[in-house]
């Protein structure tokens, strides 16, 4: 992996509802084609602060950039660069295959000849020139999750954010999947990824643990491992997340 | 029965906490009524006058005095052809025009029917129909003080005035308004809140629960049917006090009248939920297949009279024609159910049909 | 000795050309946890809503508490809590409303019954008159729990209670899991995460509408007859490529930090191993731990369903 590259920088990113402080002064860089697994428990601030990098959110104080871009002034920019798929609302279900790939590769302005060709090549790598013409809905959910992923990057961008990629797929499918993210990475895209599979934490080159709006831990899966003296990731995250204390009796 | 309760004090709770639908629902027909009612008044207090009186006796007078009494009316051209009334008109100097045929008190005492024509300016056509009642209420008034039994002679003049409708506009806007926000918070926000419960999953829940399901139902309506009478008693009270409309016909009624159609709508919008699996369909469904034939098709807007045969089939089918004519005949004409018990059995059996088809249609399981 | 508590036999459900359930057969006893394993679309919910009595059967029957699904539906409806998939709650109400309604609803009385959920429910106190909306998913999802339970029933059935939140929250729902068998409630429940059927006394795999197979998790995972090696390696994405050419594999699927391999020959030797060590090394992957390892659920899911998928 390229670590001189840093294609996102976070600087004591903070974003504030009200009084209520959902991520509090969070800072890391995520390298270029890196895999870089963004974890915490649910309402630990991970969406609000996938949000501001993606441009969505305008933060309350920090700094971030994302592909070269500011997350403040040049939010527009940022949002071309990067690709963007979660689990549940990427593609639509009563457009074909084709129609959907089209669909995306003209919202972010690919020109007619580049826009067939990158069809072409989706379509073949995925095997599913055939079903070209088919009902998105009609396509078994495995399928569905490759083709949303292969469409988060018909653009090229350098950043792809995968939110919950996986969620209730089975388990072959799962891990077909994640061979797709780690070729993509060989090519050079970073990989930003949030997941409740603790085992798909270890696929990831670092993993970064959220709690109560900051990051608590951030080291490669093995490093964390050995800093917390856990065998699993998943003990890491529960001993994180629940605090010392109650760690024993968890095991029960 | 303690479960009932509860739910039905779960559902009150929903509408409390969407306040702003609430304000939606109550402040819509205060802000209509406001409007129209003020819209109203300020035309017709303005209005010029011009008369050709070709009789110039002592009952021709009397209604001359009459008009210039009232507030609405300002006699400012006395005239000698109509062709002066036409020209005047067309300047703009009045809206309304006065005929008075010759010999006029001595054939309305005759009861040969004396001559009294009144013309409007009909390029502006709303207008025109109100001074047009205005005008002919004057006179009606006045006719009946002169003749003590309202039918002796001079009944001519009455006929020929009937002929524009009673103050129709503003008299039918109140009823109409009322046909309509009862039809939309029965049957609309019903259908809606069936439906919520089928999108959230908790329909679910509660029909696995010991809850039967016309539980569910009369728990889910009995909210709306309170709103709804709130909401007709605020329109009423507000076309009373503010607007001093006039009510003719009996208080209870009224009320018996309105829970008919409150119980109809709701079956409609329980109708509705069955069909529809989500909020949004349920609300297009409302929308265009309940409220817009309301609107257009029950005689709130369009007179059903002046429609195509075609469409007075259909609105035959609307419920909210019937009751429209029955809220109308209640609390205008002041008529009792001896007159209106044909409309209302229409009503009824729709009712029936209503309910009938939701108990059919309402499932114990999901599919 | 234990009585049964859910049985069904033979159950088909289609709608229109979708075959949700084909030919499912399966038996909760009294007093167990039973897991139904498996992807988004196997027929878990379809399979749920049929025990919940919400849906009917297109052929086979189904039983719960000893009563037809489809007769008897008035009589089991009361005895069951009954938790659908996305925790039904009512997000404008408070935690505390939600929680009495559906005890009212149940005909039930949260101070009788407050034993039960007071495990539960002490973590949710705090929060009480928060509406429901504003909770996060493990917060809810407790809640949720509590409002199927508060009315004490025989038999809870749980669809996917534990999708979409976080691992924690995971965790800890599946200890109150467990110490609600001890208040003797049956519990049936369906998740999508192999992790979880450790937790379950008995479960069984389901996947395109057929069950895989029943039984203890311990006997499923023994199931499994191949030789199966962990391997450990730095690259590991390289390492996966490599021995998926290597000439006696079957399967190869990442683990976590490792690679499971599992061989096509019946028994693996020593020597065998050190010929894939060697193998390894030759593409120049550096083995960094290479050994034999029980097989787990995932392993015999994944192994029963590419069986089934091949034949």
């Amino acid at each position: 992996m390229a670590e001189n590259a840093k294609v996102i920088t976070a600087d004591k990113l903070t974003k504030r509802f009200g009084a209520f402080t959902a991520v509090d002064a969070i800072s890391f860089e995520v390298g270029a084609g890196e895999i870089f697994g963004f974890l915490g428990a649910n309402g630990a601030g991970k969406t609000t602060a996938m949000r501001m990098l993606t441009g969505l959110l305008k933060p309350t104080s920090g700094r971030a950039g994302v592909a070269g871009y500011d997350v403040f002034t040049q939010s527009e920019n940022i949002k071309r660069r990067i690709g963007y798929m979660s689990q549940r609302f990427s593609l639509y279900e009563d457009l074909t295959v084709y129609e959907n790939v089209r669909f995306y590769g003209a919202v972010y302005g690919l020109r007619s000849e580049t826009l067939r060709a990158k069809i072409k090549a989706v379509l073949e790598e995925l095997d599913l020139t055939h079903a070209r013409n088919t009902l998105l809905a009609e396509l078994p959910l495995g399928w569905k999750q490759r083709l949303a992923f292969s469409t988060a990057l018909i653009h090229d961008p350098a950043i792809v954010f995968l939110d919950e990629p996986t969620g209730g797929v089975d388990p072959i499918t799962r891990r077909q999947f994640w061979e797709m993210i780690y070729e993509q990475a060989e090519r050079g895209t970073t990989i930003f990824v949030t997941t409740h599979y603790m085992d798909e934490a270890e696929y990831c080159d670092r993993v970064s643990i959220m709690v109560d709006g900051r990051i608590a831990a951030l080291d490669t899966p093995r490093g964390l491992k050995q800093t917390f003296q856990a065998e699993t990731m998943d003990d890491v995250f529960v001993r994180l997340v629940r605090g010392p204390k109650s760690s024993v009796e968890a095991g029960g | 029965m303690r479960a009932f309760a509860g739910f039905v004090r779960k559902e009150f709770r929903h509408i409390i906490r969407d306040p702003r639908t609430l304000l939606i629902l109550f402040g819509m027909p205060v802000i209509q009524l406001v409007l129209f009612g003020f819209a109203i008044s300020t035309e017709l207090r303005t209005s010029n006058l011009a008369v050709l009186d070709m009789s110039r006796d002592e009952v021709s007078g009397a209604i001359l005095d009459r008009m210039r009494d009232s507030e609405y009316f300002n006699i400012v051209e006395d005239v000698g052809s109509e062709e002066d009334i036409n020209a005047a008109m067309q300047a703009g100097r009045v809206k309304l025009g006065l005929i008075f045929g010759p010999g006029f008190a001595g054939r309305f005492s005759s009861g040969d029917g004396a001559a009294l024509r009144i013309v409007t300016d009909a390029a502006d056509p709303n207008t025109a129909r109100l001074l047009q009642s205005y005008a002919a209420a004057i006179v009606r008034q006045f006719q009946r003080e002169q003749l003590n039994a309202p039918e002796t002679p001079g009944m001519r003049i009455r006929t020929a005035l009937l002929f524009n409708p009673l103050l129709q506009s503003v008299y039918m806007f109140v009823p109409g308004l009322i046909v309509v926000v009862l039809m939309l918070v029965s049957a609309l926000m019903t259908s809606i809140a069936i439906t919520r419960e089928k999108e959230m999953g908790t329909m679910e829940v509660l029909l696995v629960s010991p809850l039967r399901p016309f539980q569910i139902i009369l728990g889910k309506v009995l909210p709306y049917l309170l709103l709804s009478c709130l909401i007709a008693a605020l329109i009423l009270v507000l076309s009373q006090t503010v607007f001093a409309l006039p009510f003719n016909g009996s208080m209870l009624l009224f009320w018996v009248e309105c829970l008919l159609f409150i119980f109809t709508s709701l079956a409609l919008g329980i109708f509705i939920s069955t069909v529809a699996r989500t909020q949004q369909v349920a609300m297009m469904v409302s929308l265009a297949g309940l409220l817009m034939p309301t609107i257009l098709l029950s005689g709130f807007i369009f007179p059903i009279e002046n429609m195509p045969l075609p469409l007075q089939v259909i609105a035959n089918i609307i419920p909210a024609r019937w009751f429209l004519e029955i809220l109308k005949g209640v609390m205008i004409k002041g008529l009792g159910i001896q007159q209106l018990w044909t409309q209302t059995a229409v009503i009824v059996f729709m009712l029936l049909l209503f309910t009938g088809l939701s108990i059919r249609k309402f499932n114990i399981r999901l599919q | 000795m234990q009585s049964t508590v859910v049985r069904i036999e033979h159950l088909v459900k289609r709608f229109g050309d979708v075959q949700a359930l084909d030919d499912c057969n399966a038996e909760v006893l009294q007093g167990e946890i039973f897991g139904f394993i498996g992807p988004d679309g196997a027929g878990k919910t379809t399979l749920f809503r049929i025990l919940t009595t919400l849906l009917t059967p297109d052929e086979g029957r189904a039983e719960v508490l000893g009563l037809d699904v489809v007769d008897d539906y008035r009589r089991i409806r009361p005895q069951l809590g009954y938790m659908p998939g996305r925790f039904s709650l009512y997000h404008d109400l408070s935690v505390e409303e939600n929680l009495t309604f559906f005890a009212g609803i149940f005909d039930a009385d949260v101070q009788q019954n407050y034993e039960l959920i007071r495990d539960l429910y002490e973590q949710l106190a705090p929060f009480k008159d928060r509406r429901a909306g504003k909770l996060s998913g493990g917060m809810k999802q407790k809640l949720a729990l509590c409002c199927a339970l508060i009315h004490k029933p025989q038999l809870l059935v749980l669809d996917e209670p534990t999708t979409g939140v976080d691992a924690v929250s995971r965790r800890e729902f599946w200890d109150m899991l467990g110490r609600l068998r001890e208040h003797g409630i049956s519990i049936v429940v369906s998740t999508p995460y192999m992790d979880e059927a450790r937790r379950c006394d008995r479960i069984a795999l389901i996947q395109d509408g057929r069950i895989l197979s029943t039984d203890s998790p311990q006997a499923l995972s023994r199931s499994y007859r191949r030789p199966l090696l962990s391997v450990r390696v730095k690259q590991s994405f390289a390492a996966l490529r490599a021995l998926r050419e290597f000439k006696h594999a079957h399967s190869v699927y990442s683990f976590g930090d490792a690679l499971h391999y599992s061989d096509a020959r019946t028994t693996l030797t020593g020597k065998d191993i050190s010929e894939l060590r060697d193998y390894l090394s030759g593409r120049s992957i550096e083995v960094e731990e290479l050994h034999p390892i029980e097989p787990t659920i995932e392993d015999s899911f994944m192994e029963l369903s590419t069986e089934r998928n091949d034949g």
